[in-house]
């Protein structure tokens, strides 16, 4: 039983993570119908402003709660700049052209993001350990499973930033014009929306809970890699898919069963199946539910 | 085209063929012998290059100094594979075609040595591994050779030392599928402690890279293993140290030579105390040889030679003593000296090529304390 509600723990902290960056693609894909590839990539560059920045701080402070609040802000706030940057420099210019070339530009900007931090004067190639942000502790127990204060975290952190965002989409007046955006870019621009500043925005919002998501992995996973935004960012792409690209709640549910799917392949099973289970959930929901499982089918027109 | 244009087009062109010109012509002076070396500089065993790449120079550099091998200057060319196995071969085939250089040394990791060993073969250029254990990358041919021991002899010391001084009956295998070096290692620990009496009660994989062990290490803890296997490469090792402490995983860690590296100990901080590695030597070593290196390499680099360091410089010397014995530089008396190495004196012990190409050596156990491995027991061959 303790090892069954371990697997559930650890299954709900590492699908957190992955919802957290699954919520960034389905927003952007949500209004602009783009898979924004060098989202891995800022969540990377979250990992790379705390294992900077996190030196000076530690310099003042012990590890504790409240470094860890301060270098995710200095993180976010990072990560909010690079994220406006890519939509300013990169997919702006490029919101007439045909859909594919958005998409092959999202490839060029991942990849430029990757090589450009394996740069000696930026990050370099080689992966480094991030600084302890938190000293970990084991918190509670519940039937001999153990709950250290991270996974604590991990679950709290995500939960409060889902509910914020989820405030800001529905009870905003921002939010409103991101949802009408997302249904019509051209009404929403007859009717005086500020469309290229509502996308702005929604690339900032993504890359922000990229950094929260990049900063909790490096401090459960304490290594940073030029290359770690890849494979994260592909099983968050995942999570969105499952869920139903476009869709918040969506991408939480896909990140959560992703999550477990990943522990509970490894735990029972047989751990050379972790990847492939996951991408077999998706091939099977995507075959019963094209549309993932919370997402809207939406009828193209022709 | 207009002129410009053409003008534009037509002279870096002229300039292009007329450095290649220059390069194709410039003669391969024939004063100096030329090592090629391949290593991961980068990527998740980064350290395992620069610390073997900082052995050689060491080794190099003092041979120079003091004239050479017969009159002749060694000169190393080094070529980063990022830990890639294709990469590893891309490098090889460089440094032969391009770069002819007489002798390879490299590569750590046995499944980046098994991708480029090959290529040395089949230019029948002499290649020594400094520190790939696997078996199998000197059977690839008689032009490769290794200055370190191997693993079914790895395997059987860890498994020797888990039973006759952890006393421990059961044991946990956390394997990395991907690595031919991991997989071996493992299977001959599991030989040799069945053999022993032991038991190996879970087995659980991983993939280079990863960085969430949790599952894996949920699945052993329900198991309650005496000891815990892991055949791996530092990084994976520290962030499962990690993540063991974290979920109250109580069982001691054991592990080869993958261990070796200052960043274990920065990955995994206090949860590495009290874990033990086999090695190739270590640095409570009281032999005057062994001092001598470590005071000239902290003297060189500041910080303390890893075995990797100390198993690039022998497989520098090594091939320095056989480029002395050697009659002639071509590649085949190179071959045939390096397969005639006997009794040589290295930092890492004494090295003999048996007649498969290997070096017959006793391996030390190491436990983690205060973060620095100190010296356990020797167990010889």
């Amino acid at each position: 039983m303790a090892e069954f509600i371990q697997h559930v723990i650890n299954g709900i902290s590492l699908g957190s993570v992955y919802a957290l960056i699954a919520i960034g693609y389905s927003m952007v894909y949500g209004i602009l119908q783009l898979i924004n590839f060098a989202h891995g990539e800022v969540v990377m560059l979250s990992s790379v402003f705390g294992f900077y920045v996190a030196p000076y701080f530690l310099a003042h402070m012990d590890p504790s709660i409240g470094l860890f609040l301060v270098v995710l802000t200095v993180a976010m706030v990072g990560c909010g700049i690079v994220g406006f940057l890519i939509e300013r420099l990169a997919y702006r210019p490029l919101r007439k052209a045909p859909r594919i070339n958005c998409l092959i530009t999202a490839i060029g900007v991942s990849l430029f993001i990757q090589y450009f931090t394996q740069l000696d004067f930026v990050f370099g190639a080689i992966p480094q350990s991030y600084p302890e942000l938190m000293s970990r502790e084991v918190y509670f127990t519940i039937a001999g499973a153990e709950v250290s204060n991270l996974q604590v975290l991990v679950l709290g952190l995500s939960f409060v930033l889902m509910v914020a965002l989820q405030w800001i989409v529905y009870r905003t007046k921002l939010g409103k014009a991101m949802r009408a955006v997302s249904e019509n870019t051209e009404v929403s621009a007859l009717l005086g929306i500020p469309v290229d500043r509502v996308i702005s925005f929604t690339f900032i919002l993504g890359s922000v809970l990229a950094a929260a998501a990049g900063t909790l992995v490096s401090t459960m996973y304490p290594k940073v890699d030029a290359l770690m935004g890849t494979l994260l960012g592909l099983k968050a792409f995942v999570a969105a898919v499952l869920g139903g690209i476009g869709s918040i709640p969506g991408a939480v549910l896909g990140g959560l069963v992703m999550g477990m799917a990943e522990e509970f392949t490894v735990g029972y099973l047989s751990s050379s199946f972790r990847d492939a289970i996951a991408f077999a959930i998706l091939i099977v929901v995507l075959l019963v539910r094209p549309s993932g499982l919370l997402g809207k089918s939406r009828i193209e027109k022709v | 085209m207009t002129y410009r244009s053409m003008i534009k087009f037509f002279v870096p062109l002229a300039v292009v063929v007329a450095m290649s010109f220059v390069s194709a012509c410039k003669k391969k002076t024939e004063d100096v012998i030329t090592i090629g070396e391949y290593g991961s500089m980068t990527g998740t065993e980064a350290t395992f290059g620069i610390s073997t790449h900082r052995g050689i120079e060491m080794a190099i550099e003092a041979v120079n100094a003091a004239g050479g091998v017969k009159g002749k200057k060694l000169k190393l060319i080094s070529y980063d594979n990022q830990g890639k196995a294709e990469e590893s071969v891309t490098a090889v085939t460089k440094l032969i075609t391009k770069d002819n250089v007489d002798v390879i040394i490299g590569e750590v990791a046995s499944s980046r040595s098994k991708a480029a060993a090959p290529v040395a073969q089949r230019y029948q250029v002499p290649m020594i591994s400094p520190s790939s254990t696997n078996p199998e990358v000197t059977a690839i041919g008689d032009y490769i050779f290794r200055v370190c021991f191997i693993d079914p002899f790895q395997g059987s010391v860890l498994a020797v030392f888990a039973t006759e001084n952890l006393k421990a009956k059961t044991a946990a295998l956390l394997i990395d599928k991907k690595s031919d070096y991991s997989v071996g290692l493992a299977d001959f620990f599991t030989k040799k402690f069945t053999a022993l009496g032991g038991k190996i009660i879970v087995e659980q994989n991983y993939v280079g890279g990863d960085i969430d062990f949790k599952a894996q290490l949920t699945a052993i803890k329900a198991k309650n293993p005496d000891v815990i296997m892991v055949p791996g490469y530092y990084t994976e090792v520290g962030l499962m140290m990690k993540q063991a402490k974290d979920l109250g995983l109580k069982a001691v860690f054991i592990g080869g030579d993958g261990w070796d590296s200052p960043k274990l100990a920065e990955i995994a901080g206090p949860a590495l105390n009290g874990n033990y590695m086999s090695n190739h030597y270590t640095t409570d070593d009281k032999d005057p040889r062994v001092q001598e290196f470590i005071k000239k390499y902290q003297a060189k680099f500041n910080e303390v030679p890893d075995g990797l360091a100390a198993l690039g410089y022998d497989a520098a010397l090594v091939l320095v003593d056989a480029l002395n014995r050697a009659p002639d530089f071509s590649k085949k008396s190179i071959r045939d000296a390096l397969a005639q190495t006997k009794s040589f004196a290295g930092v890492t012990g004494v090295i003999t090529m048996d007649h498969n190409r290997n070096a017959s050596k006793p391996a030390v156990v190491v436990q983690a304390q205060d973060l620095v491995f100190r010296f356990v027991r020797k167990i010889e061959p």
